[in-house]
């Protein structure tokens, strides 16, 4: 098997070529890598699975703050609102919000979450394929397979670029995490290899130039609420890719223009808190709390 | 240059809120217990730049005590480790500075106990870190591999005399770096390695003529 895969052309290749989905390839090379057996890397993944479940069981019955203050009980508004009134798009809507809140709320608070691809991303892959998996009863087995074919896109994409928002801005971060849920949701719901690099390359054009611009420098205001939003857009590509519709740019070159946009960004646009929402007046207001603390 | 695998992008399982000010904290700390090898009775943390502006809301300061005191990334013991019986048999204290030389997540680690030790390191993004010098000497431990660290008197066939003893392990060497400073003067060697090496090797290092200082210092577990 080829072991050197770097960019989703070859990976396309080689799907088609050797009749294998991208999870297979992806357990097999991780195995080589690792010096372990295609049955152990699954098992690592079964256990972030089960650590993705464990945040949102936690997260969601919590409104704690976080240290700062300025986060940590949106899920729990959210929840209450929900269990009044009813989503308009339905209940799987409902989880999607729900779980990527709880996570990404979970994780402000200094509990145990899955860094996927980063820590402030936390919520987005999980709430998307958590979410569809439970309402549509998908099994265990399909979710690893989701999973790692998600990690398989994220790894692909840090070939070419670091999945950092200090180097790229938050496309890097929540953008990266929004194509992998989307490549999770196409692959469980049985997409082709087309379909599921579209699916990643519709999730990626969305957000290009998302910057990074945190209030205080914590990843808080704006990042929690982004996960939410960013599993929503990954549900919406995958259904647009499952429908056939393509990506015009190939993802290989959406990397390459995401790159490229990442460079451009002024660096006070990627994580330093110099501009944007962080040097608002009320970002200010909020960073002079905190600093006083 | 190591790439990224599947396993760097959908892991760690983590404490939040950050790779880098979080996790990277914890591991800083775990590293420099490694490095260390006993239990600290005291510890002076100095934290630099962005780890020193935004250390408390990350929980830089938590992660980073914990780690020296051995937890790992994904302990949800972190969170109260100020008011934890783990941490009331140490001393610890933090320093913020901001140093433009520094790297912007930089943390000095002076610790006290059997011995006195000076570790630097840096967080460097997605939980990475480089130890940057322990003591006086200028190092570059990552932390992913199982390394020695060699002090020696700069002159010819040490680096052979060392892989030599490797080899006869049958121990594959993943990197080495050698640096010293000057020429015949004091030098440093750094050695990577794919298997855990036992401990009669290091002694035997140790014996070499002109070698003054070897250390062992096992890899992070994530």
């Amino acid at each position: 098997m080829d072991r050197n895969i770097s960019t989703f052309k070859q990976l396309c290749e080689y799907c088609v070529s050797s009749k294998k989905n991208i999870y297979e390839i992806a357990q097999y090379n991780m195995a080589k890598e690792a010096d372990i057996s295609e049955n152990e890397v699954r098992n690592v993944v079964m256990n972030a699975l089960k650590s993705m479940k464990e945040a949102i069981s936690i997260g969601i019955n919590s409104n704690e703050l976080s240290v700062s203050g300025m986060c940590g009980d949106d899920c729990y508004k959210v929840k209450k609102f929900y269990n009044k009134n009813h989503s308009m798009f339905g209940p799987l809507f409902q989880k999607v919000i729900e779980y990527a809140l709880a996570t990404s709320e979970e994780n402000i608070r200094m509990g145990k979450i899955v860094a996927c691809p980063t820590a402030g991303s936390c919520g987005i892959l999980p709430a998307a394929l958590i979410s569809i998996s439970e309402e549509y009863k998908y099994n265990t087995d399909d979710q690893l397979n989701a999973l790692i074919t998600a990690g398989e896109i994220g790894r692909i994409v840090s070939a070419k670029m670091a999945l950092a928002g200090a180097v790229a801005g938050c496309q890097a971060e929540c953008g990266v995490a929004s194509a992998m849920a989307a490549a999770a949701i196409t692959q469980i719901r049985g997409g082709n290899i087309y379909q599921i690099l579209n699916s990643s390359a519709l999730a990626l054009k969305n957000v290009l130039g998302l910057t990074c611009d945190p209030v205080a420098g914590l990843v808080e205001v704006p990042c929690v609420k982004r996960n939410p939003f960013m599993a929503v857009f990954a549900i919406t590509a995958s259904e647009l890719a499952l429908s056939g519709v393509e990506s015009k740019i190939p993802i290989d070159e959406v990397v390459d223009a995401m790159a490229q946009t990442g460079a451009l960004m002024s660096p006070m646009l990627k994580e330093s808190s110099e501009a944007g929402l962080a040097t608002t007046k009320t970002g200010l207001y909020y960073k002079s709390l905190i600093c006083k603390k | 240059m190591k790439k990224s695998t599947l396993f760097d992008i959908i892991l760690p399982v983590m404490v939040g809120p950050s790779s880098s000010h979080t996790a990277g904290a914890v591991r800083l700390g775990l590293l420099a217990r490694h490095i260390y090898k006993t239990e600290p009775k005291k510890v002076i943390f100095t934290l630099y730049n962005s780890y020193a502006h935004t250390g408390t809301g990350h929980g830089t300061d938590k992660g980073l005590l914990a780690g020296i005191l051995g937890l790992g990334v994904d302990d949800r013991r972190i969170k109260d480790i100020f008011n934890s019986s783990i941490s009331k048999n140490v001393d610890y204290s933090f320093n913020y500075e901001d140093n433009f030389r520094r790297h912007p997540n930089s943390v000095d680690i002076e610790i006290d106990g059997d011995k006195k030790m000076f570790i630097s390191g840096d967080s460097v993004g997605a939980g990475n870190i480089l130890i940057t010098q322990i003591n006086e000497f200028k190092v570059s431990l990552s932390g992913n591999y199982d390394t020695i660290i060699i002090v020696y008197k700069d002159k010819p066939g040490m680096v052979s005399a060392v892989t030599k003893m490797l080899q006869d392990e049958n121990v594959n060497i993943a990197s080495l770096d050698c640096d010293r400073n000057a020429k015949g003067q004091d030098a440093s060697m750094i050695i990577c390695i794919d298997s855990p090496l036992n401990s009669t090797v290091i002694s035997d290092i140790e014996n070499i003529k002109d070698v003054y200082f070897v250390t062992y210092v096992e890899k992070l577990g994530i």
